[in-house]
């Protein structure tokens, strides 16, 4: 047997703690008696009955702890038991206890006191981000900041705070997350899977993640990174870190790293780093020359060993009769999605688009939401611009995204179809094409949203770069002879 | 975790269901909630204007949060203990014509009704004046010196006036070293600390000087060092706050020390009679000792670099001041309030006083007002019904670095009272710590009018962080 005596000079509780602590202790295997208890008269005698000798001085101020053990295991194993329980913070009763719920917490750390939070999701505005961040962080949360506005110094604090607490900040300025298949801000529901995505663009992880759901095989998660991790003075702190988490995760046996063109030497960082673990990365930097995004989900597809299936595309019945010297015009609200289709058609209808007339606008860019919310949550300012855009004699193609998910309005098809079958009833030789990014499983039902879409003389295609493809080639086919419509080849 | 094992990545975020807190737009936290992801949302709202860069600063310094971890766990393992009662003469050193005062320093031309009512008393009980007027006189001339009680280690209930005759509890923090004082409580209605000075006030610290602190000293030092936490936290269970209800504490403090009293060869039988009639008669007793307690363990949390944590709250009836643990003995100051709370009698807001006293102490060691939840019993007179108290509790919750280990609420499921009070959290949430405070008329020689509650003004804590920003 071993006994386990200690005093604890001035160490308050009140007795029924004290007997519950008791109790659980002395019912542990191994344990032959165990009593926590103030030191007053009556309790020190009850110790002495039990066999334990209580230390000359020790007061009814003064907290005894005694334990007997059948062997050191046990012994230590209680004490263990004993100082947890003593320590236990009492947390407070689930929804308030008989008294009513307590106020809403006032700040992250608060928040995260009162649960067993995992991360925090910021949006409050970018001047205020980081207090709430850096209280988040060491309340010991990883940190999601959809803000944009803060200041490049405080993004390299947080992240330096966060790496410091193996932790990881998102953000600022980051749109999109998926961890364990939650969405955070903006997300699309997809089938869990083998492929991470680390984002330092919001809409090219969306799409990336619908593709690689439309294929069939799914995603680990998502780590956004924000749009200026991989500049020079951020130098891809985040995307290091998601990698590395990405890497030790058992579920993701693929990396995606979805970004603008990063800083060069922060590219040879990032491409160093991904050489030295263990899960093949690939790169997706919607750039002249490189792979857009649906090839890069092609050849993970291939890495994978999965087959290519063909992309959804919900083509109209309506056939257009586009008129020569017509104008592609690009509206999106995704910006990575606006630049690849930019990219593309460039590379179809000529580097100097502006000169002929073609225009792509991002409504998602800080221009268009100071002050308002998001195109992809408000489609005001967008459907506005897309009307005139349709009125104007010179447009010939309307190129637009719609980018479902968590976060995202609720049926952009509703406000968005009657403006394009307005617009196409009005001009026979106007084409609509719709960038559709989203799963069936999204709250706005893909599939629905493609049918009213197409309903409405759109052509309608799930990867971005074919529907700007097929953009282009409508544009190109007026350009070049002012007639007919041109069939997207095989 | 312990040494060697390898920690999850990003504390395991990828491999659980997540959890997830959030604060700004709704609608991220509504589409959280329609994938049945458990969400706390943060009521979240802008810091004053103008804050942004002091917070960053602070809150970004290197070491801040640590900073803030030590000075706040100094503060709830300080374990003070009772260990002698003398006279301020020889524990302070005062000399005769040298006086302390509660709250901010302060110069007689700006001191309220009852700190000058108290100043009178203490010339007339010293002997320096015949008469209130020529005591006055003697104050307005700059005869005598007065300066802060906490500048010596001290704090003193409402004007908190120390003469040199007077009796000073001494209390040693046994884990961190320190040492507070505190004046004997006198009792209530017409007392020196509210700022009545008739005979009956004098004579009243006369005995005490004579009897009373005589007595006490027999009794503590028979009894040896008493643990003043210990009967703090028995107390709270017994549904005292320590600030503005100490009857159950005065009593385990009483039950502690009658024995040694009575014990007590060298104190006359009808003395020790005397001096446990008057502290048995008088609730408020234990305050003076609570406060000791409460200035041991905040001076413990002094002088941490960086450290944003509020280790006194103290008002002269003038101005309402706070320091703070990064800043030194910096005092940042503002116009004390008028307590919102219930009169006696036929006494009225009118009658008030702006708010006075270095009880406030209390609050700053995570009791008071922050320990409301446990007293159910002075709710109603401080403002309210049950719940009321218990939402202020939890309010200062927000507001607060911890939870204190040893003071629990059984109300809150005996969770601890929250303790440590946090610049950067007052300027964040706006929310300013809640403090029971007696009420002192505002004429000199009213003595106690009423009992409330009563907040510092916020502009203080704005002006303490911009000096933090400034050290980090």
């Amino acid at each position: 047997m071993r006994h386990w005596v200690e005093v604890r000079r001035g160490a308050y509780r009140d007795s029924v703690t004290l007997m519950r602590v008791s109790r659980l202790v002395s019912a542990r295997d191994g344990v032959d008696g165990a009593m926590a208890a103030m030191g007053t008269p009556l309790n020190a005698g009850v110790l002495e009955r039990m066999g334990f000798t209580v230390p000359d001085g020790a007061g009814a101020g003064d907290l005894v702890v005694a334990i007997r053990a059948e062997d050191d295991d046990a012994l230590e194993g209680a004490r263990e038991a004993l100082e947890g329980l003593l320590r236990e913070e009492a947390r407070a009763p689930e929804g308030g206890g008989l008294l009513g719920a307590p106020p809403a917490p006032r700040t992250m750390a608060s928040a995260a006191a009162r649960g067993d939070a995992g991360v925090a999701l910021l949006s409050v505005p970018g001047p205020h981000v980081f207090p709430e961040a850096m209280d988040a962080l060491d309340a010991g949360l990883n940190v999601m900041i959809f803000s944009d506005n803060v200041p490049p110094t405080q993004e390299i604090a947080l992240k330096e705070a966060a790496a410091r607490r193996g932790l990881i900040v998102m953000g600022p300025d980051c749109g999109t997350a998926s961890v364990g298949g939650v969405g955070l801000g903006f997300a699309n529901a997809v089938r869990p899977g083998p492929v991470g995505i680390v984002a330092a663009s919001g809409t090219g992880a969306q799409q990336l993640m619908c593709l690689l759901d439309a294929a069939g095989a799914g995603v680990s998660h998502v780590l956004g990174v924000g749009g200026r991790d991989l500049s020079a003075r951020v130098s891809g702190r985040s995307a290091l870190s998601a990698l590395a988490a990405l890497d030790a995760d058992p579920g993701t046996g693929l990396i995606v790293l979805v970004s603008k063109p990063p800083a060069p030497q922060v590219a040879d960082l990032i491409r160093e780093a991904a050489r030295r673990l263990d899960t093949p990365v690939l790169f997706a930097l919607p750039v002249p020359g490189e792979d857009d995004l649906t090839r890069t989900a092609e050849k993970a597809l291939t890495a994978l060993g999965l087959k290519v299936p063909e992309w959804p595309r919900w083509p109209a019945e309506r056939r257009p009769a586009p008129r020569r010297g017509t104008a592609l015009r690009g509206l999106f609200a995704g910006g990575t999605l606006c630049d690849e289709a930019e990219v593309i058609a460039r590379e179809a209808l000529g580097w100097d688009l502006e000169a002929r007339g073609h225009a792509f606008t991002d409504f998602g860019a800080d221009a268009y939401t100071r002050g308002r919310a998001h195109p992809m949550i408000d489609p005001t300012l967008r459907l506005e611009a897309l009307a005139g855009a349709a009125a104007d004699p010179a447009t010939g193609v309307l190129l637009v995204d719609v980018v479902l998910g968590f976060g995202a309005e609720d049926d952009p098809a509703a406000a968005l179809a009657p403006v394009l079958a307005a617009a196409l009833r009005d001009r026979s030789e106007l084409a609509a094409v719709v960038s559709l990014c989203g799963t069936p499983a999204d709250p706005q039902d893909r599939d629905r949203q493609a049918a009213a879409l197409r309903d409405a003389g759109a052509d309608v295609f799930a990867s971005n770069a074919q529907a700007a493809r097929h953009a282009a080639r409508l544009a190109g086919a007026a350009g070049r002879d002012g007639a007919g419509h041109a069939e997207e080849a095989p | 975790m312990t040494g060697g094992e390898a920690r999850p990545p990003l504390g395991g975020l990828l491999a659980r269901e997540p959890r997830v807190v959030t604060a700004g737009v709704e609608v991220l936290a509504d589409a959280l909630a329609r994938q049945a992801v458990p969400v706390e949302a943060v009521d979240w709202r802008p810091p004053p204007p103008g804050t942004e860069a002091a917070l960053a600063a602070v809150l970004g310094a290197p070491g801040h949060a640590e900073a803030n971890a030590r000075a706040v766990e100094r503060m709830v393992t300080a374990r003070p203990h009772l260990v002698d009662v003398r006279p301020a003469r020889e524990v302070l050193g005062l000399e005769p014509g040298a006086f302390l005062h509660a709250g901010p320093p302060l110069e007689w031309e700006r001191a309220s009704g009852p700190m000058r009512g108290a100043l009178i008393g203490a010339m007339l009980l010293e002997g320096l004046a015949e008469t209130p007027p020529g005591a006055e006189r003697e104050l307005a001339r700059g005869g005598v010196t007065f300066e802060p009680c906490h500048h010596h280690g001290a704090v003193g209930p409402m004007a908190g006036v120390v003469s040199p005759s007077m009796w000073m509890l001494v209390v040693e923090d046994a884990e961190h070293g320190g040492t507070s004082y505190c004046s004997l409580n006198e009792g209530l209605g017409k007392v020196l600390r509210y700022g009545a000075y008739g005979p009956e006030v004098i004579a009243r610290l006369a005995w005490m000087g004579e009897v009373l602190g005589p007595a006490l000293r027999a009794a503590v030092r028979a009894h040896g060092p008493l643990d003043l936490l210990s009967i703090i936290a028995q107390a709270l269970q017994m549904g005292d706050e320590l600030h503005n209800r100490n009857r159950a504490a005065t009593s385990l403090l009483l039950r502690e020390l009658a024995p040694d009293l009575a014990a007590a060869s060298e104190v006359p039988r009808e003395r020790a009679a005397e001096a446990l009639r008057f502290a048995a008669g008088n609730d408020h007793f234990f305050l003076n000792a609570g406060m000791a307690a409460a200035k041991a363990a905040a001076d413990a949390a002094r002088g941490v670099p960086g450290s944003s944590l509020v280790v006194a709250m103290a008002r002269n009836g003038t101005d309402f001041g706070i320091q703070v643990s990064g800043t030194g003995d910096r005092w940042f100051t503002g116009p004390a309030g008028v307590p919102d709370g219930l009169y006696l009698g036929d006494h009225g807001p009118a009658d008030a006083n702006p708010d006075i006293g270095d009880s406030a102490i209390t609050e700053t060691a995570g009791m008071g007002g922050f320990a409301l939840a446990a007293a159910p019993a002075i709710v109603r007179f401080v403002g309210g019904e049950v719940p009321d108290a218990v939402a202020a509790t939890q309010r200062m919750y927000e507001i607060t670095l911890a939870e204190h280990p040893a003071l629990r609420i059984p109300l809150l499921s005996f969770r601890g009272t929250p303790v440590g009070v946090d610049v950067t959290r007052v300027v964040r949430t706006g929310i300013l710590p809640v403090i029971d405070t007696g009420i002192a008329g505002r004429e000199a020689g009213t003595g106690q009018v009423g009992a409330g509650l009563v907040e510092p003004p916020g502009g203080i804590f704005t002006d303490a962080l911009h000096a933090l920003a400034e050290t980090v």
